[in-house]
C-alpha cells in the first residue's frame, strides 16, 4: 500500500467521522426544534412533576450541554429511556429490532449479489441473446419500482391470491416475501452493473493475451473477466446497505415484521422523539460505515482507481 | 473530331470556358446549417425507446391536466354525504362501474349518470378522479423538487467554480458531507419535524393551500439533494474554462459574455438539463415514499403514493385500488428514466465516444 491510498484512507475516514458527528448533531437540534415539550400527552401533567421529569432526564440544563451530553450518550450507544415504551431503553429496543432487520437484510443483501453477479455476468457473456435481452427487460422494469409498490404487490399475488406464502412476516415462512421484495432492487442493479463492467474488461487487451497464451474459456472468465468486474459491484456495497435499511422501513411496515424499521417508522407516527434520534444515528452510522468500508475496498482491491 | 494524342501537351480551350449556372450547382455542396440542438432532437427521435417513453409521459400528463377540469367529480367530494340529507352509505366502496342506491334510481327514471370507472373509494369519493389528481400531483411535486434542485445546486455551483479558493474549498467540503449522509433517514427525520412546525408558520398564507408537507418537501429537496448539481455544475465550469477552443475564441478576441453565452453555457447547458430530467423521477419516488409512510401530502389531497398506502387497509377485498396507483407510478418513473436516457444519449455526444 502506497503512502497515497494510505493519505486516502485517513482522509476518508475523516469525511466519516465529520459525517457522523454531522449526523448526531443535526438530529438533536433538528429534533429540540420541535414544538411542545415530549410530556405533553394524553394525561395533564403538573408542574411539579413536570420539573421532577424534566430534572430526571436533564432537560433543566442548557441547551448545549444537553447537547454535549446526548453527543457523549451516542458515542457509548446510549440514547436514554423512551419516550413512549415506559420502563425501556432506546437502546435495547434498537437492538431488539435489529435481530430481526439483520437477518432479513443480509439474506437479502446475499441474494441479490450471488444472484445479481451471476446473471449479470451471463447476460454480458451472451451478449445480444434472449437471455440477455430478457433480463435487461425485467431489469430495468425492478429498477423502477418503488419498493413499496412491489412489496404490495408481491403480497398481493403471493398471499392473498395464491395463498403460497404467509403475508405475515413474523409467522412461519413469512420472511420469503420481505426478502424478495428487498433483493429485487439491488439485484436488478447488480445484474446491470456486473454485465457492463463485464463488457467492459471482455474488450481488454489481458483478455486478448490470456486466450492467444491458451487459457481455456472457463480460466479466463474465472481468473480474468469475473475477478476485474467485480470492482464496481464492490463500491455498491454501500448504497446497497442504505436501500436496504431504508427498503426495510416499508417493507416490514407492510408484512409486519418486528424490526427496527418498523420501531422506526412507529417511533415516527407515535412521536416518540427519543426513539426516533436513536435509530435515526444508528441506521446513519450503519450506513456511514459501510459506505466507508466499501470506497477503501474498492481502493485497496483496484489500485488503479484514482477515486480523488 | 480527331483522336487527341494522349501524350500532346496542347491545351484544351474548352476547358477554360466559364462554367453555366447549372454546373456550378452541381458542384456546390450545400446542406442546411444544423444547430446543436436539432441535431439531438433528431437522434432522440431516431431512439424508438425514448421516444415511446416521451409519448407515454406526455400522455399522462396532458390527461393529469385535462381530466380534472372536465370530469363531473371533484377529489374530494364525498358522494354520499349531500347537505341536509342523511348521509349516503350505499356510495362507499363501490366496485368499478357500479352505481349506488340513488343514482341507480335516477338512472331507472331514465336520467343518465356518469359512471364511477374505477369505482369508489371508502368515502365515497370517485376513485377515477382521485387517481389523476394524485398523477398530478406527483408529476407537479417532482418537476417543482428538480426545479428547486436546479436553482440551489446551479447558484453554489456555479459560485463554486468561479470563485475558486476558499469560498469553493467550504461549498465542497459541505458537498462531502452532506452527499455521504444517508439521504433517505434525513429525509424521513425532517419530514417528521416539518410536519409539527411548518403548518402553524404558514397558516393563512398562499403556502398553506398547497399544504404544509408538500412545502417540506420542497426545502428538503433544496436542502439535500442540490449536492450532486453543484458538483456537476462546477466540474463542468471548471473544466470547460481550460478548453482549447475557449482558449482559441480569447486569443481571436473574443469578449467574455461571447465566450459565455457561445461556447460555456451551450456546452453546459446538455449536462445541466439531463441529470434535472433524471432528477424528476428520482423525486417522485421519493415523495411517494413518504406519503406510503404518511409524511406525504397532507390528505385529503391525493398523491400516487398516499392512495397506495391508503389501499393498502383494503388490500384484500379491493386490490384493483392499489394496482391503478402501482401501474401508474411505475409508468412515469420508468417512462421519464428511459426519456432521460434517451436524452443523455442525444445530447451528450461526448458519452458516445
Amino acid at each position: 500500500m502506497d503512502s497515497k491510498t494510505l493519505r486516502y484512507i485517513v482522509k476518508r475516514i475523516i469525511l466519516a467521522v465529520v459525517t457522523l458527528w454531522a449526523v448526531i448533531t443535526i438530529t438533536f437540534f433538528v429534533m429540540k426544534a420541535v414544538p411542545g415539550d415530549p410530556f405533553a400527552s394524553e394525561k395533564a401533567v403538573t408542574p411539579a412533576a413536570k420539573a421532577v421529569l424534566e430534572a430526571k432526564y436533564g432537560l433543566d440544563k442548557p441547551l448545549f450541554e444537553q447537547y454535549l451530553n446526548y453527543l457523549d450518550g451516542a458515542v457509548h450507544f446510549d440514547f436514554g429511556p423512551s419516550l413512549k415504551q415506559r420502563g425501556r431503553m432506546v437502546t435495547d429496543i434498537i437492538l431488539d429490532g435489529m435481530q430481526t432487520s439483520a437477518k432479513l437484510g443480509l439474506i437479502a443483501l446475499l441474494i441479490a449479489t450471488v444472484a445479481g453477479v451471476l446473471m449479470g455476468s451471463t447476460a454480458a457473456l451472451k451478449r445480444n441473446s434472449i437471455f440477455d435481452r430478457i433480463i435487461m427487460v425485467i431489469t430495468t422494469a425492478f429498477v423502477s419500482m418503488p419498493s413499496f409498490i412491489m412489496g404490495t404487490l408481491l403480497l398481493m399475488l403471493f398471499s392473498i391470491t395464491l395463498h403460497l406464502v404467509p403475508a405475515n412476516g413474523a409467522a412461519q415462512g413469512g420472511m420469503i416475501l420481505p426478502v424478495v421484495t428487498l433483493a429485487l432492487y439491488p439485484m436488478s442493479y447488480i445484474t446491470r452493473l456486473t454485465r457492463s463492467s463485464m463488457l467492459d474488461v471482455l474488450g481488454q487487451d489481458y483478455i486478448r493475451t490470456a486466450k492467444a497464451k491458451g487459457v481455456s474459456q472457463r480460466g479466463i472468465i474465472l481468473h480474468h473477466a469475473l475477478k476485474n468486474s467485480l470492482a464496481p459491484v464492490i463500491t455498491y456495497f454501500g448504497p446497497e446497505l442504505a436501500y436496504i435499511v431504508t427498503g426495510s422501513l416499508v417493507v416490514e411496515q407492510i408484512f409486519a415484521v418486528p424490526g427496527i424499521g418498523r420501531a422506526f417508522v412507529n417511533s415516527i407516527t407515535g412521536r416518540d422523539y427519543t426513539l426516533i434520534m436513536g435509530t435515526t444515528v444508528v441506521l446513519a452510522s450503519l450506513i456511514v460505515i459501510m459506505n466507508l468500508v466499501s470506497d477503501i475496498m474498492y481502493k485497496v482491491v483496484d489500485p488503479r482507481i484514482n477515486l480523488e | 473530331m480527331t483522336k487527341k494524342n494522349p501524350l500532346s501537351m496542347h491545351v484544351d480551350v474548352d476547358d477554360f470556358l466559364p462554367a453555366t449556372d447549372e454546373e456550378k450547382a452541381y458542384m456546390v455542396q450545400m446542406r442546411p446549417s444544423t444547430t446543436f440542438f436539432r441535431d439531438g432532437c433528431k437522434r432522440l427521435f431516431k431512439n424508438k425507446v425514448a421516444f415511446v417513453s416521451l409519448i407515454v409521459i406526455i400522455l399522462i400528463t396532458v390527461s393529469a391536466i385535462v381530466i380534472p377540469m372536465v370530469w363531473p367529480y371533484s377529489y374530494d367530494a364525498q358522494l354520499g354525504v349531500q347537505p341536509g340529507k342523511p348521509v349516503d352509505a350505499s356510495f362507499n366502496n363501490l366496485a368499478p362501474m357500479e352505481y349506488s342506491k340513488s343514482e341507480q334510481a335516477r338512472i331507472e327514471a331514465g336520467e343518465s349518470v356518469f359512471p364511477h370507472l374505477f369505482g369508489t373509494d371508502a368515502a365515497g369519493r370517485d376513485y377515477f378522479i382521485r387517481v389523476v389528481y394524485g398523477t398530478r400531483i406527483s408529476l407537479a411535486v417532482g418537476f417543482f423538487a428538480s426545479l428547486v434542485v436546479l436553482v440551489v445546486g446551479m447558484t453554489l455551483g456555479s459560485i463554486a467554480g468561479f470563485m475558486g479558493g476558499k469560498v469553493d474549498m467550504v461549498i465542497m467540503r459541505i458537498v462531502d458531507v452532506i452527499y455521504s449522509l444517508p439521504d433517505m433517514l434525513m429525509v424521513i427525520l425532517l419530514a417528521a419535524v416539518m410536519r409539527e412546525t411548518l403548518g402553524p408558520a404558514i397558516e393563512g398564507t398562499v403556502f398553506a393551500r398547497i399544504g404544509s408537507n408538500i412545502i417540506s418537501l420542497f426545502i428538503i429537496f433544496a436542502l439535500l439533494y442540490w449536492c450532486s448539481m453543484a458538483r456537476l455544475i462546477r466540474g463542468q465550469i471548471l473544466s470547460l474554462r481550460e478548453q482549447e477552443y475557449v482558449l482559441a475564441a480569447e486569443a481571436t478576441g473574443a469578449g467574455a459574455k461571447w465566450i459565455i453565452t457561445k461556447h460555456l453555457i451551450p456546452n453546459c447547458i446538455s449536462v445541466v438539463i439531463i441529470s434535472t430530467a433524471l432528477q424528476i423521477p428520482s423525486a417522485i419516488f421519493t415523495e411517494s415514499f413518504l406519503s406510503f409512510l404518511g409524511l406525504g401530502v397532507n390528505a385529503p389531497m391525493p398523491s400516487l403514493g398516499s392512495l397506495a398506502s391508503d389501499a393498502l387497509n383494503g388490500i384484500t377485498s379491493y386490490g384493483y385500488r392499489l394496482v391503478i396507483p402501482a401501474i401508474v407510478i411505475s409508468l412515469i418513473v420508468l417512462g421519464l428514466n428511459l426519456f432521460g436516457d434517451g436524452l443523455r444519449d442525444a445530447f451528450d455526444p461526448k458519452l458516445n465516444q
